[in-house]
């Protein structure tokens, strides 16, 4: 298997969905000559044209409309939102708009599109370039939303993604974009949308998470495996929604503990809603208190580097978490 | 200025109109029947709201000359039909049926658009390429952008889109991205703004402070044109004219047609509030209903008979109509589950 970083994956999926499926097409602010500001879809336009490959104005809200309206026309667009921060002009055309065709028309539309989008802190972006925008869409029924964090599960659940008959938002964490690599797949594949993974097994505590924090728990519980003898399984949600909640329950009812992490602001966000299922289903057999660890519930993320390391959760952070709730 | 000061043609009434090309006399009395029917229709829908039968309705009294002219001027079995909740003429005309559109209005076990879930008129249908999603007006013009774009794609570049939006939608942003796209990439768009003056009580000089909606059409590269929406014969001529540029490659067009809008917003409006009793006289005097059936009578081609048979079939279709409508259930609550997505019904 060849090794490659998430965005290659993230490109090589458009590349096989496009030359599998003409009405696959892509659009998007610099998506065209540019390749995209993170080169997401570099060389797309050199192969399928500027009619498949479209460069928009710089206008999230129609960016979404248009995508929509193709794809209630029997089209299976993939819109690009350049950074997370900017799809709030958007989010009336996909949370009011497209979140509801299939239910609005009984199911005789439909509205197979993917709004792929950039988001994630840590890059030194401030205010308008960190944002995690997965709550509100997270909460939004109608609407699936995917968030991978390696190149494999990046390029299956693209696939999927592409192919599925509803919306589905892809977000893409920034930082994994270069800095994952591993192995992927030559040629097409799919990872089933809706089912989260266990990254790494373990019968002390379970820990819950996503995107680019995956990898900083990933290195929190091998410390602590290495330092404290502790062994954490590691759960990634891969699909906010809709959400394992299964997979989540299995593991939080062998090891009896659970920790969330999430990079996103505590207030109503995805680990509110596992730590709520949880609560529900697995209350009895837990052995302690179900934990989150998330930034502060201020504005993400401020520039400042102090201020932004201070904001993310560090493996650091995972590590000192996972070693209090083991001692409960 | 509220209104623009467009003078329909039926005011000089010693010279009838001549037919436009493309319609023959018996296309003329057709769409003054369908216009008759929305009429009775709609009286019908509002009565049954004030029984308390009928949720809420937008009615469409005085846009149906525009409306119906619009459909005719266009091929239903080609074009996609964008619409918004006011489009019940247009609706009629494109062959959505009476029962169809009270079981709407009534919640009713049937309605085709969305089985009920939706706000009357929203949704899609099974026989006609019209949809509407949402209440939140304008959504519908970037949409018909991606419809048309899709079509291009596929090389159906001779099919149109037509948006139906009103002076209020027109302020959205997304009014301003659609036109623009539109016209970047010369879709074939139909931009068809019903300019009834008010957004539900906002007049005009509060809502643009220009003088006509299609002057917009220029900052984006393309034609828009200005028409007597009470005027069923120079909207039919102002749509064809349009589409014929459209399917021949000229790109988008913007066509406003200013009517009246002879009730308030919606059933729950009182326009007695923002509008002078002068102002409702005014424009109850201009009926397109009135001025529709005096044109054709004029040119010889409706008479009193006709006229009176044409009532007759329309009340008794309205009073079918709502028999049956009435007598149906309202859809289960085993229903409300289905269609969230398509590999899984919800709760399961």
């Amino acid at each position: 298997m060849p090794t490659m970083n998430v965005l290659e994956a993230i490109r090589d999926a458009m590349f096989i969905e496009m030359r599998r499926d003409p009405s696959v097409f892509v659009l998007g602010e610099d998506i065209g000559a540019r390749g995209g500001v993170f080169l997401a879809t570099h060389g797309l336009i050199e192969e399928f044209g500027e009619a498949r490959v479209i460069d928009t104005p710089l206008a999230e809200a129609s960016i979404i409309g248009i995508a929509l309206g193709a794809a209630v026309n029997g089209m299976r667009p993939i819109a690009e939102i350049q950074f997370g921060d900017f799809i709030w002009p958007g989010v009336n055309q996909l949370v009011g708009e497209a979140a509801k065709v299939r239910y609005g028309t009984s199911g005789q539309r439909q509205a197979p599109m993917v709004v792929r989008v950039a988001q994630g802190g840590g890059i030194r972006g401030g205010l308008y370039h960190s944002q995690s925008v997965e709550a509100l869409l997270v909460h939004t029924p109608g609407l699936k939303v995917v968030a991978p964090a390696t190149p494999y599960d990046a390029k299956g659940l693209l696939i999927s993604a592409i192919r599925d008959d509803d919306p589905v938002v892809f977000l893409e964490h920034k930082r994994t974009y270069r800095l994952v690599r591993g192995d992927a797949p030559d040629g097409e594949y799919t990872e089933p949308i809706g089912k989260a993974e266990i990254k790494r097994r373990g019968d002390d505590l379970t820990v819950v998470t996503y995107g680019m924090m995956l990898h900083y728990t990933l290195q929190a519980a091998a410390e602590v495996s290495e330092q404290d003898g502790i062994e954490a399984e590691v759960v990634d949600l891969r699909t906010l929604r809709p959400l394992d909640t299964e997979l989540v329950l299995e593991s939080v009812r062998k090891t009896s503990k659970a920790l969330i992490v999430q990079e996103d602001t505590p207030v109503v966000s995805v680990a509110s809603e596992v730590a709520a299922v949880i609560a529900d289903q697995a209350f009895f057999e837990l052995d302690g208190p179900v934990r989150r660890v998330t930034p502060p519930d201020i504005p993400p993320m401020p520039y400042s580097p102090l201020q932004e390391a201070e904001f993310m959760p560090s493996s650091d952070d995972i590590a000192h978490a996972i070693r209090q709730l083991a001692a409960v | 200025m509220a209104t623009p000061d467009i003078s329909p043609n039926q005011s000089t009434p010693e010279e009838p109109p001549s037919l436009p090309a493309g319609l023959d006399a018996a296309d003329a009395v057709a769409m003054y029947r369908t216009m008759v029917l929305s009429r009775l229709l709609d009286e019908r829908v509002w009565l049954l709201n004030r029984q308390g039968k009928v949720g809420i309705a937008a009615s469409a009294q005085g846009h149906e000359a525009a409306q119906v002219a619009i459909v005719e001027a266009l091929d239903p079995a080609r074009d996609h039909f964008l619409i918004y909740y006011r489009q019940f003429t247009a609706m009629l005309a494109l062959g959505t049926t009476p029962l169809e559109l009270l079981c709407g209005f009534l919640a009713k076990t049937g309605e085709p658009l969305s089985g009920a879930r939706q706000f009357p008129l929203h949704g899609s249908h099974p026989r006609v390429d019209l949809f509407s999603f949402s209440n939140v007006v304008g959504t519908q013009l970037s949409q018909a952008v991606g419809v048309a774009l899709a079509d291009r794609l596929r090389g159906e570049d001779d099919r149109i889109t037509v948006a139906f939006f009103g002076d209020g939608g027109a302020s959205q942003g997304d009014c301003h991205e659609a036109m623009n796209f539109a016209g970047i990439h010369k879709l074939p768009v139909l931009f068809l703004c019903e300019n009834n003056g008010f957004a539900i009580s906002v007049p005009l000089h509060l809502q643009m402070g220009i003088e006509s909606e299609a002057a917009r059409a220029a900052a984006y590269g393309f034609p828009g044109v200005s028409v007597d929406g009470r005027d069923i014969f120079a909207v039919y001529e102002a749509t064809r004219e349009a589409a014929a540029s459209m399917r021949s490659g000229g790109g988008p067009v913007l066509l406003e047609v200013v009517v009246d809008r002879l009730l308030p917003h919606t059933s729950d409006d009182d326009h007695t509030r923002y509008r002078s009793p002068v102002d409702i006289l005014e424009m109850q005097g201009r009926d397109p209903v009135d001025l529709t059936r005096g044109t054709l009578k004029r040119m010889g081609i409706l008479d009193d008979d006709v006229d009176k048979k044409i009532h007759q079939d329309a009340r008794r279709a309205v009073i079918e109509a709502t028999d049956k409508a009435e007598a149906l259930p309202y859809p289960g609550i085993e229903d409300m589950f289905d269609h969230v997505y398509a590999d899984a019904r919800q709760g399961d």
